[in-house]
């Protein structure tokens, strides 16, 4: 059934990594002259698929088919011998070049800066895209950078091109650009597949949308003929009911309460927009958004770790007493007598020190009250270290091991179990059960729900909607750095947090 | 497979999970007969001569008579106290090759007590000024560009680097300044008559530095292994991001850890200079800045392994030289021994780290 009008097709393609299945059985055609959209929520392995197409990864089983041919891409100059590009989110693009030393880089032949640069010029001409040749990668702004990732592709010839998550980064405006110039690319006959979780962009910008859950393929339809109801259905599944325990809130106090907060990051991006809500005691305050929508920053902004540029984060300590939290570090924010616990998204690079043996990780918490002035005390941590072995039943041969040889579930054993131990009143998790099973994944649930009960103010980072649901009071819902609404845990639906976290720009 | 034009190469690099440390060892002794007997064979084709008797000599070299042994550890303290000095900052990913600079400053800053308070000061008085002024030369130097990697994130190779030429030409400018006899270009034997601020010899003139080579030794496994800072060194030095999330200040450990370091450099100089020389050049460290370096490394920033590690580096040099002398070969026949030794050393630690797995063939058969 060989049809002349499908460019790829990709057929059966399963790709692991270790115990997690990333992509499994996954068929997929992309015609010619078509934008596809790629759309999935977080980890349903749209860019690990789209990775194997442009020879990031090879694929542990399946076929890549490219104009009806069977194809090895075993690197990322086999897929531009096909004819496929790929920009990733994460530039891949050297800062001291400048535009047209970024986009031969890699090239065989000869060099010739005059004839690349006209080669680029009619490139941007045909499509419509703005480029300054001689400009520096350290001088552009993402947009910029963007435009030079997609030029590079072009240059080296691909009709087949793919945007992972293209306007992430782009103000509304880049947005609409980029998108005239797509619609350019396809009436030139090139077939592009945009990877998104942005349902109002499936719909100004697509001809077909692909949806993709937990690594499978869920269905496409025509963009003309879906809606956002339909789209948001297929893209978070059925509720799944998990049985997660949620005790009643006992007696909720405020305990930490923001206002109007916003932090801008180094490149001037707003990743916070005038972010205002209340966390109280004995609750669990649930975070969902897309990846990126601000959530790392609002803890990371809590911990005293971000850079604020305004807006005011107070505690409110038992007996009524309250401490500005804005402008402190993480050492003046504990010897204020604020007993904060944060589990980091990043385990090994920031939680934990992977080189590090348990029983010296446990001391990272605990070094500075030591055994005297000088000297640090090993033994506190090396017991608390065997006490959370032996209490969370993390798989360890002893507590002496660096703690990046153990699995993703007992580093995150460890670094929760030291976080709690010290009773904090406000426990603050980013993805605490990311990558973990699912006996490890209750095991944290329970932790969380034992510092509840004892009264801590929960703040919990999910990405998983169903456990959202199942284990929070209330969630709050990230759209682009904004509150896009805080719903009671009991009574929303998966629907309602689809649609708060892929709202239009616009209304959130 | 249509697919012919790629192949999968015949082997490939892994990297390792984890060795034990007996296996690591048998690389390294390995890798220490290997570098013996290209010697002896680089040996044979150059010069003829039977390479037993010119291992026989590397050792004679080194430890050949009673004063060649104390030599040999005088040399060594040295070098290890140096490359304590350095592994500080190395642990913290602060890349001090400014090891030379620091010395340097602390030899001058000896010096220059030892010459302009001559016949001013009582000889103790002295001797406590110079190791005030040397501790601090040695640390100022250290803590200038530690301070603007903690300003501004300026890389520290180079600012480091730059500091060992100014600090030579610092010592070349006072060479002049200093010299005797006038238009010689050199200061010579500084009070030679008067002995003031030479430091004392205890037992013998070998002994003093070695006393402080193991002091310090001491001192400074116990610094990282059990106190705050050794602690924070450790954290900042694997993950910044972790020591600010567990709100250690990294810019404060940073110029903190290069005031050490700097500090004990300046210690070096003073020992070089008031112990040993009593005299300064712009050479008179030789470059151990740099070797302290590669001590510390191949110790692992382990400060007993670094004893070893220092006393097999300083046999080999005088070991090589040795054999320059008694074969009458020319001193870069030494050299090029020591080469081929380094170059097995720092190179089995490759083999440490990863595995040669030759290829496998291709799972994916059925197409």
């Amino acid at each position: 059934m060989e049809n002349n009008n499908v460019a790829v097709s990709l057929r059966g393609i399963t790709k692991d990594f270790g115990k997690v299945s990333a992509n499994k059985d996954v068929n997929l055609d992309i015609n010619k002259g078509e934008i596809l959209a790629l759309l999935g929520e977080n980890g349903s392995g749209k860019t690990t698929l789209m990775n194997m197409l442009a020879g990031i990864y090879y694929p542990d089983a399946g076929k890549i088919m490219i104009n009806g041919r069977e194809v090895v891409i075993r690197s990322p100059r086999d897929a531009f011998d096909q004819g496929i590009g790929m920009v990733h989110q994460h530039f891949k693009l050297i800062d001291v070049f400048d535009a047209t030393e970024n986009i031969v880089l890699g090239l065989e032949g000869k060099l010739n800066f005059k004839e690349a640069e006209e080669k680029i010029r009619s490139i941007c001409d045909k499509y419509g895209f703005k480029i300054d040749t001689g400009k520096k990668i350290y001088d552009m702004s993402v947009s910029e950078k963007q435009t030079v990732e997609i030029v590079k592709v072009l240059y080296r010839g691909a009709d087949i091109l793919i945007l992972d998550e293209p306007t992430a980064v782009l103000t509304p405006q880049e947005t609409e650009n980029l998108f005239k110039v797509m619609r350019n690319m396809k009436k030139d006959g090139k077939s592009i597949v945009i990877i998104t979780h942005k349902l109002n962009e499936v719909s100004s910008i697509s001809d077909r949308v692909v949806v993709l859950r937990h690594g499978e393929y869920v269905g496409e339809m025509k963009t003309v003929e879906t809606n956002a109801r339909k789209m948001t259905d297929m893209m978070v599944g059925r509720s799944l009911t998990l049985n997660i325990d949620r005790p009643e809130p006992v007696d909720p106090q405020s305990r930490i309460s923001i206002d109007n907060l916003t932090v801008v990051d180094e490149e001037g991006l707003k990743k916070l927009d005038n972010v205002s809500f209340t966390a109280n005691t004995g609750e669990i305050l649930g975070i969902a958004g897309i990846s990126g929508s601000g959530q790392k920053e609002l803890l990371r902004a809590i911990a005293g770790l971000e850079n604020i540029q305004s807006g005011s984060i107070t505690y409110v300590h038992a007996d009524g007493r309250k401490e500005e939290l804005v402008g402190k570090s993480p050492r003046e924010i504990s010897e204020l007598g604020v007993k904060l616990s944060f589990v980091p998204e990043d385990r090994l690079g920031m939680g934990l020190v992977g080189n590090m043996n348990l029983a010296d990780n446990m001391m990272l918490r605990s070094y500075r009250l030591g055994k005297s002035r000088f000297f640090t005390d090993k033994k506190t941590p090396r017991d608390l270290a065997q006490k959370v072995v032996d209490k969370l039943a993390v798989a360890t041969p002893s507590v002496d091991i660096p703690v990046r040889r153990l699995s993703g579930g007992n580093v995150q054993k460890i670094l929760v179990g030291r976080e709690i131990a010290s009773k904090p009143k406000v426990l603050l998790t980013a993805y605490a059960v990311r990558g973990l099973d699912i006996n490890s994944s209750y095991q944290i649930y329970d932790l969380i729900n034992q510092q509840k009960k004892r009264g801590a103010a929960v703040i919990f980072v999910g990405e998983d909607l169903d456990v959202l649901l199942e284990l929070c009071d209330r969630i709050l819902v990230l759209c682009d750095g904004k509150v896009s609404g805080i719903v009671d845990g009991r009574a929303a639906d998966k629907y309602t947090l689809g649609t708060l976290m892929t709202q239009k720009r616009e209304a959130c | 497979m249509t697919d012919s034009k790629v192949k999968e190469p015949l082997y490939h690099i892994v990297k390792r999970d984890d060795i034990s440390a007996k296996k690591a060892w048998r690389i390294r002794i390995t890798a220490i007969l290997a570098a013996l007997v290209v010697c002896a064979v680089v040996t044979m084709v150059c010069t003829g001569d039977n390479p037993i008797s010119i291992f026989a000599t590397i050792f004679k070299g080194a430890f050949g008579t009673q004063r060649k042994t104390w030599i040999t550890l005088q040399y060594a303290s040295i070098l290890l106290i140096i490359s304590l000095a350095l592994t500080p900052a190395f642990k913290m990913q602060f890349w001090n090759i400014g090891g030379e600079g620091q010395v340097l400053m602390g030899g001058l800053a000896s010096a220059a007590c030892m010459i302009t308070l001559d016949g001013k000061l009582p000889g103790a008085v002295v001797i406590i000024l110079m190791i005030i002024t040397s501790v601090l030369a040695g640390a100022i130097w250290g803590v200038i560009p530690a301070l603007f990697k903690a300003k501004w994130n300026t890389n520290e190779t180079l600012s480091t680097l730059m500091m060992n030429y100014i600090a030579t030409q610092l010592v070349a400018y006072f060479t002049i300044v200093w010299e005797v006899p006038k238009g010689s270009g050199k200061i010579g034997i500084i009070n030679q008559n008067s002995n003031t601020g030479w430091l004392p010899a205890l037992g013998n003139k070998y002994l003093l530095s070695i006393i402080v080579a193991v002091l310090i030794t001491v001192g400074m496994y116990i610094y990282l292994k059990y106190t705050k800072h050794g602690y924070e060194i450790a954290v900042v030095g694997e993950s910044q991001n972790t020591a600010r999330y567990v709100g250690i200040s990294v810019e404060k450990v940073i110029i903190r850890t290069m005031l050490l370091s700097g500090a004990i450099c300046g210690l070096a100089g003073l020992l070089l200079v008031g112990g040993i020389n009593h005299t300064i050049t712009t050479t008179i460290s030789d470059g151990q800045g740099f070797t302290g370096v590669m001590v510390s490394w191949l110790a692992k920033f382990n400060p007993i392994g670094m004893i070893f590690t220092s006393l097999l580096i300083v046999f080999m040099d005088r070991g090589a030289s040795e054999i320059s002398t008694a074969f009458e070969l020319n001193q870069s026949f030494a050299d090029i021994l020591t080469g081929i030794i380094l170059f097995f050393i720092i190179g089995c630690e490759f083999f440490i780290r990863y595995r040669i797995r030759s290829a496998k063939k291709s799972k994916k058969g059925v197409a």
